[in-house]
């Protein structure tokens, strides 16, 4: 049986700024198993980000983690003292940003920067360091490592940055990696090579990760369960196949439908879903997502569902369900408006049309 | 008003508006939070009244003329004779001295700015719009004279054509424009790369109307926030001449003067150093945040 | 080419090598610095021109502005042929050009028997010691203050500090000399009865100079101190910050490696004009607290229209302040690597 190795338990994340209170992560519960890859898909304000934050207490003013349990490997991580926490961090659970050209010390050696990372926990000297800072760029496939090691980020491409994060990420061996949105930043086809980089770690190292995207092809290629998040909350969660086959929360079902798909002789034009996610200061009653959805019935309108088991390790939060949306109202086009930022970036996917 | 979630995000980082339509009520709403600005642009204004009312006053009768000296009343302390902040060592009430010595200020401050803008204007607008050589030309002309010390520059100037309004004016002038001159160039650059400007370009018509018509909006805000920083540095230059003795000559009342005349008796005679010296200082300080404030409010990237 | 083995004959540049050269940082730096030297002499040339001119424009001799002496002809005769001003003014500007590259400044107006070299030498001990000991407090006070302020933004010492800053900033010189001159000098001389708390004239080892230098250093260590808090909090908010901490690094090692390795680069930036200002302010300084150094030669040459003295301080400023800024721009070179030497 598979260790769990990360249990986050209804967490909440909020932040408390002049105009009112953000409810960033509303209520969130997931897990993710030693070895597993889990993707967390959503919006962008989705609340994804923040939750990987507070898996490493990294949230940034105003906000703060006012309740819920993020438990790894037994231990609840918002209860750990601050030297706990730093010995936490970078070791047992690594993240990687976004933007590799500003999350990297501009004016600080790439070598250092990863040295560094190894010899804060003090799990090598720093000659060991040096040795091993070598090696790790080799194994995120950088060239001509022993030479790149005095470089500096600048004198990096986007591509190699990400992998000398990666390479950071990785130095210190830890169990669990979280990366959010390791490929937006970066060019198509560097795009598909991190992306392979990624699955031959996972399978070299064992390492857990947790990837962060809004692009459902990442999670495809990469992922072995995923969640999909709304408004801060959970609305969807389940092996990926059965997710992609069988969506059954509305949301879910309009993200993969955006999704240009060459296997299938669609006609459609690229369906987008209508309206702006929620203010999540000040959400709407009901379903969060009831606005937008196309499938909504009086009670999503006053009632917010829980997460109910829809099939064997799936959930959702839904009352309506996909499986009960009868076909030809499952067809209409029309009406579904994916939020263009997603449209954009599901073009950008190799082999996608337009 | 709703907070969109994708500020979320963006929590801590700047936040970019890209129009400039309402900018201005905006940035009015902006200075009018900002509680120094405000105190500072008070202050200012009580300077301007005072500046035009103190003539007025006088004829009033409501304070002492401050040419006139009373020799009797040398170095009086203050609340002597009648005299609120006491006297100089020629017999002249210092309250009238320091209110009139905010009208050479205020000139210096104003007039200096507006001899500064076309000259900045002028040479920003060439050097931006031609580009090439020319550009390169004054930008080394304005290199070497950033290298002149400014001081220096204007000490040497009015030592040797005297001190008159004109000549203090001038050399101060001379050694300021430089910055709003490299402020317009920069803006006058920037539109230049804009799409439309290759557009124009291409079709064939002179883009100098289109960036003209373009430049003053957007730069207006950075030009006003320079001209307010200007003034404090000329009013400051002045009162440096002054002190040393060759500023804006007496009978004329100026705060530096009276810093200068009052420093030789200082022991027997303290106030009448301090207070102009506090007048400048506090006047700085009131540009200054005024000059802050403004910044701030016309920065389109500002965190709220 | 003569080359064996890989190696160059001795002796030879060959071209190869010279792109060599450049190629490295170090080969780059050596041309960036001596490019820089170079590109400092018209702009000296120009100053040296600008004031060489303005002196020639001014109205009148130099001998009638001198306090109401009545001089012969023939004595202005002698006087004009031994300052050389009976020869073309062209020809003079070269002559003191030439003069100028032996660091002869000419002969002073007022003191008859003196070099302004001899004045110079003089002089600068005084504005040495005084503009070192401000640059020396300005630094650690300034980028201290700064730091601290940024690191506890919001809390009362930020307040304090940066209120003090501003207010520090917005004060010239010689009303922050002549309040303190009051303060510790008129004020404690009353209350005290006749005790000085410090000094405040004259030049010595000692106490004398606390005055001075402070009055000097305030304003650049309010405007540095400013500076640097606001690069510092523009750094924490940087994203390679929160990659720092999500290493797991401690808070010390995140501030000075990465806040602070980041923050201070703009701050090198304005030392160049910081020093411009020292020197400047010196005038201003050794004025208010009778201090017989250069900035207050300056102002007695001015007072008393001793051109070539004026000539000779302008211009030794001048070069004092583009060295400084060569100084800054190579050191900027060194410590933001993102920097490209073309």
């Amino acid at each position: 049986m598979a260790q769990t190795l990360l249990q986050v338990e209804d967490l909440h994340t909020q932040f408390f700024t002049r105009r009112g209170v953000v409810r960033a992560v509303d209520g969130v519960s997931l897990h993710i198993d030693a070895g597993e890859t889990l993707g967390v898909v959503g919006e962008s304000g989705c609340g994804k980000t923040m939750t990987a934050l507070s898996v490493l207490r990294l949230v940034p003013d105003p906000g703060r983690i006012t309740s819920g349990r993020i438990l790894f490997r037994g231990r609840d991580v918002t209860k750990m003292t601050d030297d706990e926490i730093r010995d936490f961090r970078g070791n047992d659970v690594a993240m990687i940003f976004q933007d590799p050209m500003t999350s990297l010390n501009p004016v600080t050696k790439i070598g250092s920067q990863i040295e560094e990372a190894m010899t804060a926990h003090k799990r090598f000297s720093p000659q060991e360091a040096g040795v091993r800072v070598i090696q790790l760029l080799k194994r995120v496939r950088v060239p001509a490592a022993e030479r790149r090691v005095s470089d500096y980020p600048h004198q990096f491409s986007g591509g190699m940055r990400q992998r000398a994060m990666i390479a950071m990420g990785l130095a210190n061996e830890p169990s669990l990696l979280i990366a959010d949105e390791p490929t937006t930043a970066l060019d198509v086809t560097v795009q598909a090579q991190i992306i392979d980089l990624l699955k031959q770690l996972n399978r070299e190292l064992g390492t857990a990760m947790m990837l962060i995207t809004h692009n459902m092809a990442l999670v495809a290629s990469l992922c072995e369960r995923v969640v999909v998040m709304y408004a801060g909350r959970v609305v969807e969660e389940g092996p990926v196949e059965r997710i992609f086959k069988s969506p059954q929360h509305p949301y879910t079902w309009s993200l993969l439908r955006s999704v240009p798909r060459v296997d299938e002789l669609r006609k459609d034009r690229l369906v987008s879903i209508k309206g702006l996610p929620p203010d999540l200061s000040n959400a709407p009653p009901g379903c969060k997502f009831h606005p937008r959805c196309p499938f909504v019935i009086d009670r999503c309108k006053r009632e917010e569902p829980e997460l109910a088991e829809v099939a064997p390790n799936q959930v959702a939060r839904c009352w309506v369900l996909m499986r009960n949306v009868p076909e030809e109202a499952a067809e209409v086009t029309k009406q579904v408006v994916i939020s263009e930022e997603a449209a954009k970036k599901l073009q950008e996917i190799p082999g996608a049309g337009s | 008003m709703a907070l969109p979630a994708a500020t979320i995000e963006q929590l801590g980082q700047w936040e970019v508006p890209e129009q400039q339509i309402g900018l201005w009520s905006d940035a009015l709403q902006r200075f009018r939070r900002n509680r120094l600005a405000i105190a500072g642009a008070a202050v200012v204004l009580l300077l301007v009244l005072i500046a035009f009312g103190s003539p007025l006053l006088v004829q009033l009768h409501l304070i002492a003329d401050p040419l006139k000296q009373h020799v009797e009343f040398i170095e009086a302390a203050p609340g002597q004779n009648g005299y609120a902040f006491g006297a100089d060592e020629l017999g002249r009430d210092t309250l009238s001295r320091l209110l009139f010595g905010s009208r050479v200020s205020l000139a210096v401050g104003i007039f200096v700015q507006a001899i500064i803008l076309p000259i900045g204007l002028a040479i920003g607008l060439t050097a931006g719009y031609f580009g090439g050589r020319i550009d390169n030309l004054l930008m080394r002309f304005t290199d070497i004279w950033y290298a002149f010390p400014d001081l220096l520059f204007v000490l040497v100037v009015v030592s040797v054509f005297g001190p008159s309004l004109l000549t203090i004016f001038g050399a101060i002038a001379l050694v300021n424009w430089v910055g709003l001159a490299r402020l317009v160039r920069g803006q006058v650059l920037s539109i230049k790369e804009k799409e439309f400007i290759e557009a124009a370009r291409s079709s064939g018509s002179a883009p100098a109307k289109l960036i003209l018509k373009h430049l003053l909006p957007n730069s207006l805000g950075p030009i006003i926030v320079t001209l307010t920083f200007g003034i404090p540095q000329a009013i400051f230059l002045e009162a440096v001449l002054s002190f040393l003795g060759v500023g804006i000559q007496p009978p004329t009342p100026t705060w530096g003067q009276m810093v200068f005349d009052g420093y030789e008796n200082i022991y027997a005679n303290p106030t009448s150093v301090v207070f102009p010296a506090l007048a400048i200082g506090f006047t700085l300080l009131a540009f200054s945040f005024v000059g802050d404030g403004l910044r701030d409010a016309l920065d389109p990237r500002m965190k709220r | 080419m003569a080359v064996t083995a890989g190696r160059p004959t001795r002796g030879a540049l060959l071209p190869s090598q010279l792109s060599a050269i450049t190629s490295t940082r170090t080969g780059s730096l050596a041309i960036f610095i001596v490019r820089r030297i170079l590109w400092m002499a018209p702009i000296l040339f120009f100053v040296i021109l600008i004031t060489f001119t303005l002196m020639h424009l001014a109205p009148g001799s130099p001998w009638d502005k001198a306090g109401g002496r009545q001089l012969s002809d023939t004595v202005i005769n002698n006087l004009n042929i031994r300052y050389g001003l009976n020869k073309p003014v062209t020809q003079q500007f070269v002559l003191y050009l030439w003069s100028v590259i032996h660091f002869d400044f000419g002969l002073s107006y007022q003191y008859q028997n003196k070099t302004v070299s001899g004045l110079l030498l003089e002089s600068w001990p005084y504005t040495a010691t005084i503009g070192v000991l401000a640059f020396l407090l300005i630094i650690p006070v300034g980028v201290g203050l700064g730091v601290l302020a940024a690191l506890r933004q919001n809390t009362r010492i930020d307040y304090i500090t940066m209120g003090f800053a501003t207010v520090a900033a917005s004060f010239p010189n010689f009303v922050i000399g002549a309040l303190m001159v009051v303060v510790f000098g008129v004020l404690s001389y009353r209350a005290t009865g006749g005790n000085f708390f410090l000094p405040t004239a004259g030049f010595a080892l000692d106490d004398h100079l606390i005055m001075p230098v402070l009055t000097l250093a305030l304003l650049p260590i309010a405007y540095t101190a400013r500076l640097t808090r606001a690069s510092t909090l523009e750094a924490i908010r940087q994203d390679f910050v929160r990659t720092a901490w999500a290493k797991g690094l401690p808070e010390r090692l995140v501030v000075t490696r990465h806040v602070l390795k980041n923050s201070l680069i703009p701050v090198v930036t304005t030392l160049g004009p910081t020093f411009a200002f020292l020197v400047t302010g010196s005038v201003i300084v050794e004025t208010v607290f009778s201090i017989p150094g250069i900035g207050r030669a300056f102002v007695v040459a001015i007072e008393s229209r001793d051109y070539p003295m004026i000539l000779g301080t302008t211009v030794l400023f001048s070069l004092v302040i583009a060295v400084a800024n060569l100084v800054v721009d190579v050191a900027y070179v060194f410590i933001d690597p993102r920097v490209r030497l073309t």
